[in-house]
């Protein structure tokens, strides 16, 4: 892969911002980076200007490489020990509500939403949850509200669903069953308090933002917190670098799974 | 202020020795920070203190997302996440597509670290395919020291091969006689 100028870096992102309204301009500089420079590989252009010449051209042009910038790759059950936390440490407290609300942030294809669906199924939850899941691409959006995978993710599928704590044979869940999800597009750049939710998940998408926009995302998420709410965060991430990180305390910090706290005890009032 | 070095290290087959020895050769008192990739199963959970701690005199963690990079450090990419880092000395994570069908990959943190130019010191390793060479040469195009375990001495062959096929390192030598190297550029940093 050739370098990406930062020069033209810049100019890419601003164009990209100016022309379309996405703004990728604090996002991770690295990873930012790699994404463009297969980009400018994949096309064959000889720098980057030559790809963004064609994307302000072209809204069709800017519709395939959207996905190259955004798409997170993700798999069922990513992180099994993740969801066996979730079931031990947060599903106790939301059977406590009649109802509760779930904000999947960065939905990606999905596999997320159907393995969280998956585990307030087997503890009989499901019904009582309303499930919003956003991401900014509407590709992944549509393909994650279709719910249709490759048959080569069913391997990792029953790996993961065994040891993530499913109680039942992972075939009953070949086919998928979304009515209880609403599906919409949502930029955590740009756009502002989505919903107000008892949990909010939000894993591996943090990480190719900066620590500002970190910081705005983290804010965003305690905004739109119900009271006690629960925040889970990928387990490589941090909220060590955002203000909020003194709202929240750990209920299993090696799942990075947080709940925040009263709103008193967070501002050391009485 | 000279800028410091931070050595980029990658190994897959017959690493976690190689590594070891490597960290084992770096000066007692704050080194340059390293940065690993090692070839590791996604589910693997390596007890990272255990396996390189004795061996190493500075502190060994696995890498989070913007971590700063200290000297002494030796920062491993976490299985199932690629590691990069950033103009600023911070580390980044990210889960895109295996490369090499390997994540972490070698090439993405050798790729990454050619915005440090001449700072970055790429080492690689022992390994069976054919992750690492493009990302070393990056390092070495971007104005960087770049240093190639001797083949005949590594655990598996293939991956300095493809190297040294792609292009001439500045050195080529022993696991022991690489760590020396590196000795004698940090030390010639602080002089």
């Amino acid at each position: 892969m050739r370098p990406v100028d930062p020069v033209e870096r810049h100019l890419f992102l601003e164009g990209v911002f100016l022309r379309y309204g996405y703004d990728f301009r604090q996002y991770s500089e690295a990873s930012i980076n790699r994404r463009l420079g297969s980009l400018q590989d994949k096309h064959g252009d000889e720098c980057l200007l030559d790809t963004l010449k064609r994307v302000l051209r072209s809204p069709d042009s800017f519709r395939e490489v959207l996905p190259l910038l955004t798409v997170g790759t993700t798999e069922f059950f990513r992180d099994p020990q993740f969801f066996r936390a979730l079931r031990e440490k947060v599903f106790p407290v939301l059977r406590t509500y009649p109802t509760f609300k779930i904000w999947i942030a960065g939905c990606s294809t999905g596999e997320e939403i159907l393995s969280l669906c998956i585990a307030l199924k087997e503890e009989g939850l499901l019904d009582r949850a309303i499930i919003h899941a956003t991401d900014i691409n509407p590709l992944a959006l549509r393909r994650a509200r279709d719910g249709i995978y490759d048959l080569a993710s069913v391997e990792t599928f029953t790996r993961n669903y065994v040891a993530a704590g499913g109680t039942q044979s992972p075939s009953e869940y070949y086919t998928s069953d979304y009515r209880l999800v609403s599906f919409h597009e949502h930029n955590l750049v740009t756009d502002a308090v989505f919903t107000e939710a008892h949990l909010i998940l939000c894993r591996n998408v943090l990480i190719y933002f900066n620590r500002e926009l970190q910081n705005r995302a983290l804010n965003l998420f305690s905004q739109s917190l119900a009271y006690r709410g629960f925040l889970a965060i990928g387990s490589k991430e941090s909220l060590r670098f955002s203000e909020v990180q003194s709202f929240f305390t750990p209920v299993d910090a090696a799942q990075n799974i947080h709940q925040q706290r009263p709103f008193d005890a967070a501002e050391g009032a009485p | 202020m000279r800028m410091p070095f931070v050595v980029f290290v990658g190994a897959s087959a017959g690493g976690l020795e190689a590594v070891r020895q490597l960290l084992a050769e770096m000066p007692k008192l704050a080194g340059p920070p390293l940065v690993v990739v090692q070839h590791i199963a996604p589910q693997a959970r390596t007890d990272l203190a255990m396996v390189y701690g004795e061996s190493f005199h500075g502190k060994v963690l696995e890498a989070t997302d913007k971590m700063m990079l200290e000297p002494g450090r030796a920062y491993f990419a976490p299985p199932g996440y690629h590691l990069l880092v950033e103009g600023d000395l911070g580390l980044a994570l990210s889960t895109d597509d295996p490369v090499h069908f390997s994540r972490p990959s070698i090439d993405v943190l050798f790729e990454s670290a050619a915005v440090l130019g001449s700072r970055a010191v790429g080492v690689l390793l022992t390994g069976a395919n054919q992750d690492g060479a493009a990302g070393l040469k990056a390092i070495s195009e971007a104005g960087g020291t770049t240093m190639v375990q001797d083949p005949a001495t590594a655990v598996a062959s293939a991956m300095p091969l493809a190297a040294l096929e792609l292009f001439t390192p500045d050195f080529v030598g022993t696991v022991a006689e690489i760590g020396q190297r590196i000795c004698d550029l940090t030390h010639g940093e602080e002089s």
